[in-house]
Parts: C-alpha cells; sequence; structure tokens
C-alpha cells in the first residue's frame, strides 16, 4: 500500500515563536495511526498544520496532492476531515443541522441516507436530532463532532483528543467505533491522544512526538511493548 | 381612540420601512459583526437606478427586479473590492471605508441625478385601502412586501444550504472552514443579499419621502434602532423592531407635547441607547445557549 499522507521537514510557527521543527512521518491508506505526546509536544499543532490553520514549511502531500500553500476550505474538499480539540460543532444549531454542515461540500443524493446512518452508529444524536448543539452533554458533543466529520465521507479523518473529558465507558465505545469506520467504512485516522494505552489498542502505527520533533515510531504493537518507551514519554 | 388606532396603523405602515432597513442591517451585521454606515446610500443609489430604468420606459416591476439583480452584484463587488482587502483591518479603518462608501454613493447620485427631489411611482397606487381612510394601498403594499420579504428570507435560511452554510459561516467561521465552507464568499454572498434588501427598502420608502440623494438618512437611523431594539443577530426581530419603532415614532410625534417632527430624530437616537443600555441583546437577539 502505498502512503496516503507523507509530512516532510514541517515546521510551524504561531507568530514567532516556533512549534514543529522539521517534523517528518507518514500514513497509509486505511491505517489508524495514532500521534502520542506530552502537554505542549506539538500534536495539535501538527494536525493545524494539515488543514492550514497555523503558518507552516515543509511538505504535506496527501495522495499525491501537496496541501501546503492551500486554503483550509480546499483541504476539506481533498476529503481530509479534522475533528478539533474542543469538539468544534456549531453550538447553536441543531443537531441534524450539524450533519447536515459536515455534508454541505457534497453533491451526492445520499446525504438524507448518511444522516441515518450516523443515527445507527451514535443513537443517542437522533434522540437529539432538534436540540442546539450546545446543550448536549461533552460525550454526547463529541459523537456529534465525530459524526459531522464522517458526513463528508473522508479519506483521512483528523481526530484531536476525542476522549478528552469523557467517562471511560464513553470512551471505549467511541473507539469500538471509531474501529469500525476504520475498517468497514476504509476511513484512514490519525488521532492524537492523552491515553495512550488505548489509542495503543486501536492503532496500527504510532508516533511520539517530543518538542516538535518525531522522536520514536513503529507499530503500535512494538510501541506498547516497548517498557522503555512506555516509562519515559508515555508515562504507564 | 380614534386618533390612537390612526396613528398606530401610520406607525406599521412606516414601521415597515423601518423593518426592510432592519434586515438588511442584521444581514450585513450577521456576516461581519458591523454596522454598515453606508447602507442607506446604498440603497437610495439602487432607487435611482430603478428610477432611471422606468424613466427610460422599462415597466416598474421589470426595473424592480432588474434593480434587484444590479443591486445584489453590486453588493457583492463592494464587499470583494473594498472589504475584503480590509478583512483584518482595526474596526476603525472598517468605519472609515463606511463612511468613505458613503460619500462615495451620495455625491456620484447627486452628480449623476443632481439633488432637487423626484416623483418616484408606487405600483400599489395611493389609494385609500379598501375604503379606509387610515391607510393607503401603498402603505398596505409595503407591509406586504415587508413580510413576504421576512417569510422568503426564513425560508432561505432555514431550508436552504446555502442559507445553513451563511449560519455556519457567520456562527462560527473557523468550524466553517473545517467543513468546507469559504467564509469569505459567504460575507460577499452576505453583502449581496443585504444591499438587495435595501433596493427594496428604498423603492417602497422613495413614493412617500421623495427620491433624492439624502432621502435615506433618517431612515437608516431608525432601522439601525429597530435591528437594535428587535436584536441585531435576528431577521424576525428586526422586523418586529421595525414596526414598534415605527408605532413609537407617530405615537410619540403625536401624544408628547414638544415632540414635532424635528425631535423624532433624537427619539430614535435615544431608543437605540435605551435598548442597547436595558437589554443588549434586544428583544429577539439570541444568546448562545452554552454548557459550562
Ligand atoms: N495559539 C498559539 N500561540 C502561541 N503558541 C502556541 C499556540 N498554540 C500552541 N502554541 C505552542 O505550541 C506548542 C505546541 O502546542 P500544541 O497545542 O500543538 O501542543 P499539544 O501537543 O497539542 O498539547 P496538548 O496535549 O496540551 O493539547 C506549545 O509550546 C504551545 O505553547
Ligand atoms: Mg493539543
Amino acid at each position: 500500500m502505498s502512503a496516503l499522507l507523507t509530512v516532510t521537514d514541517l515546521r510551524a510557527y504561531y507568530g514567532q515563536v516556533q512549534a514543529l521543527h522539521g517534523l517528518q512521518f507518514e500514513m497509509k491508506e486505511g491505517s489508524m495511526t495514532t500521534l502520542l505526546g506530552a502537554n505542549g509536544a506539538g500534536k495539535t499543532t501538527t494536525l493545524r498544520a494539515i488543514c492550514a490553520m497555523v503558518r507552516s514549511t515543509g511538505s504535506i502531500q496527501f495522495a499525491g496532492t501537496p496541501l501546503l500553500g492551500r486554503s483550509t476550505e480546499a483541504i476539506v474538499k481533498l476529503g481530509i476531515a479534522h475533528v478539533p480539540q474542543g469538539r468544534g460543532t456549531f453550538t447553536s444549531m441543531t443537531v441534524e443541522e450539524n450533519l447536515q454542515l459536515g455534508a454541505i461540500t457534497r453533491k451526492d443524493k445520499e446525504i438524507a441516507s448518511d444522516i441515518e446512518r450516523m443515527y445507527a452508529h451514535f443513537p443517542v444524536l437522533k434522540q437529539r436530532h432538534t436540540q442546539q448543539a450546545g446543550t448536549l452533554s461533552g460525550g454526547e458533543q463529541q459523537m456529534l463532532a465525530v459524526a459531522r466529520a464522517l458526513m463528508l465521507r473522508p479519506r483521512l479523518m483528523l481526530l484531536d483528543e476525542p476522549s478528552f473529558g469523557l467517562a471511560p465507558l464513553v470512551v471505549r465505545d467511541l473507539f469500538r467505533i471509531l474501529g469500525k469506520i476504520n475498517r468497514e467504512d476504509k476511513v484512514s485516522i490519525l488521532v492524537v491522544e492523552q491515553n495512550a494505552q488505548l489509542a495503543l489498542e486501536l492503532a496500527d502505527h504510532a508516533y511520539v512526538i517530543e518538542t516538535g520533533r518525531i522522536v520514536m515510531s513503529g507499530t503500535a504493537t512494538d510501541i506498547a511493548s516497548n517498557e522503555d518507551i512506555r516509562k519515559s514519554y508515555l508515562g504507564y | 381612540m380614534e386618533l390612537f388606532t390612526n396613528q398606530v396603523l401610520a406607525g406599521i405602515a412606516t414601521g415597515a420601512i423601518y423593518a426592510c432597513m432592519a434586515l438588511a442591517v442584521v444581514m450585513i451585521y450577521q456576516a461581519i459583526d458591523q454596522l454598515n454606515f453606508a447602507q442607506g446610500e446604498m440603497a437610495m443609489f439602487s432607487t435611482f437606478l430603478a428610477w432611471q430604468m422606468i424613466q427610460w420606459g422599462v415597466p416598474f416591476w421589470g426595473a424592480f427586479a432588474l434593480t434587484l439583480v444590479i443591486s445584489f452584484a453590486g453588493g457583492v463587488m463592494i464587499e470583494r473590492l473594498l472589504f475584503k482587502p480590509l478583512a483584518n483591518a482595526p474596526i476603525l479603518t472598517h468605519v472609515a471605508g463606511f463612511i468613505a462608501l458613503f460619500a462615495i454613493l451620495n455625491s456620484v447620485a447627486g452628480l449623476t441625478w443632481d439633488f432637487t427631489i423626484k416623483q418616484f411611482p408606487s405600483p400599489f397606487g395611493s389609494a385609500p385601502f379598501l375604503g379606509s381612510q387610515l391607510i393607503s394601498t401603498h402603505q398596505a403594499g409595503m407591509i406586504a412586501v415587508t413580510l413576504v420579504l421576512l417569510l422568503a428570507l426564513y425560508f432561505f435560511f432555514q431550508f436552504t444550504r446555502i442559507g445553513l452554510a451563511m449560519r455556519a459561516a457567520a456562527a462560527q467561521p473557523e468550524s466553517a472552514r473545517l467543513v468546507g465552507i469559504n467564509t469569505s464568499w459567504m460575507v460577499a454572498l452576505g453583502w449581496g443579499m443585504a444591499s438587495a434588501i435595501g433596493a427594496i427598502a428604498g423603492m417602497m420608502i422613495a413614493p412617500v419621502v421623495f427620491l433624492e440623494p439624502n432621502m435615506m438618512g433618517g431612515v437608516l437611523i431608525y432601522g439601525f434602532a429597530a435591528a437594535v431594539l428587535g436584536g441585531l443577530s435576528s431577521p424576525f426581530g428586526a422586523v418586529i423592531g421595525g414596526f414598534l419603532v415605527g408605532i413609537f415614532e407617530n405615537l410619540a410625534g403625536t401624544y408628547i407635547p414638544g415632540v414635532g417632527n424635528e425631535l423624532k430624530l433624537p427619539i430614535a437616537l435615544a431608543l437605540i441607547i435605551t435598548v442597547l443600555v436595558v437589554k443588549p441583546n434586544g428583544l429577539f437577539g439570541r444568546s448562545v445557549v452554552k454548557r459550562v
């Protein structure tokens, strides 16, 4: 399988502050890859750089298309859906409107049936479909954010700490659904997680970031079974 | 009592104009979070275009439709050429931009069509409405146009994809870009729609106040008052606000001693300030429900 996403020498800047220092990694089509690292390591910045939400240099290739220099909305249209840290749902709109917005760039006739599929994945969203997104619980909002991203029918989904603030049971459930989506719908997933143990259970590949650089990479099993890495970088 | 009903009805009729203007104000405010001081001049300019077409022999509704199309395109162009380059500039730069636009439109209209007042035809005539002496067919027509416009906008924002995209871009621009919405074009679209709505207001009010380059000055202040009263985020509120301001203006002019036509404008300004102090979100402004 060829690489779906190839990131080389990625540097990102917030004003004068440099947050990524020549980051390098790649991701295969159909893979579920996780980016791990401590607070402030640059995980969020990496996802933001892919979506042109922070000034960056270097190279990001998505299925052979260079992304740097494109606008966020153009990148989304290539099939990259981003669930930002802190969810990024449209709080003043209803659940159903959020799902429709996820598909706003699509022109096919299957949007309504996709909304039904999302309700099948996340039954609680169906019960709340006329409710304002801002009034959902944290876990429900996270499900909505994921469902909204899937409505794009993305080739690649970027998830920034989907487990943040959720009860362990809800997290399990969410990751089970993500695994299912990854296998059945062939959506490649790049997920940033604080919960390294859980992320490594699900992912096939893992990269560890430290202060804007990749310091470790390997299959999820290798990383999870390497006690040194676990102790020094992942803290469990 | 009859005087009272009379004044309320007259208030609703003038209120329809303020409601139209307020709708235009709300459209822009939703798109860029700012009040467009040149909104009235844009409406005046559109009305002159319609007048010119009618002079050339175009039938009223033909001129009306053409004016809407041209105004829409003009609004989009103004945004692309003048305000898009200012997108990240400080607020005062925008204000300067609005004032420049105001001055340009006002003087170009004056130069082209001069400052003498002109008759503008009403498509509804000016006979008493349903035989009533209280309100004319033109005023009734104006109210109907405002309500139809409001319904059309409601339908557009609630049931079309592009309306949904515009709402999303206005509410949360960064999230909107993340679902692939070109937020910059949504702003331009908002300008185009506001400009077309303003044109409708201009063409409805011109038969009442006569057409001249300064015709919209007072109307825009009332439009602002209506928009603020209704809540700057709500088209529905803007229309209700428009009617309320119209009624208030007429009643104050009739019943408060000393408030003649000269004092009506300060009353509108006082209303704006009172609303901003007492209920900053207006009557129908949405305060977004947030979980903490
Ligand atoms: N808006 C910003 N302005 C300036 N510096 C920023 C900004 N956002 C992030 N940074 C800096 O960039 C670095 C990387 O931040 P980033 O948000 O990518 O970390 P992270 O790995 O996602 O951390 P966390 O696990 O806490 O979410 C940090 O040093 C941070 O201080
Ligand atoms: Mg982060």
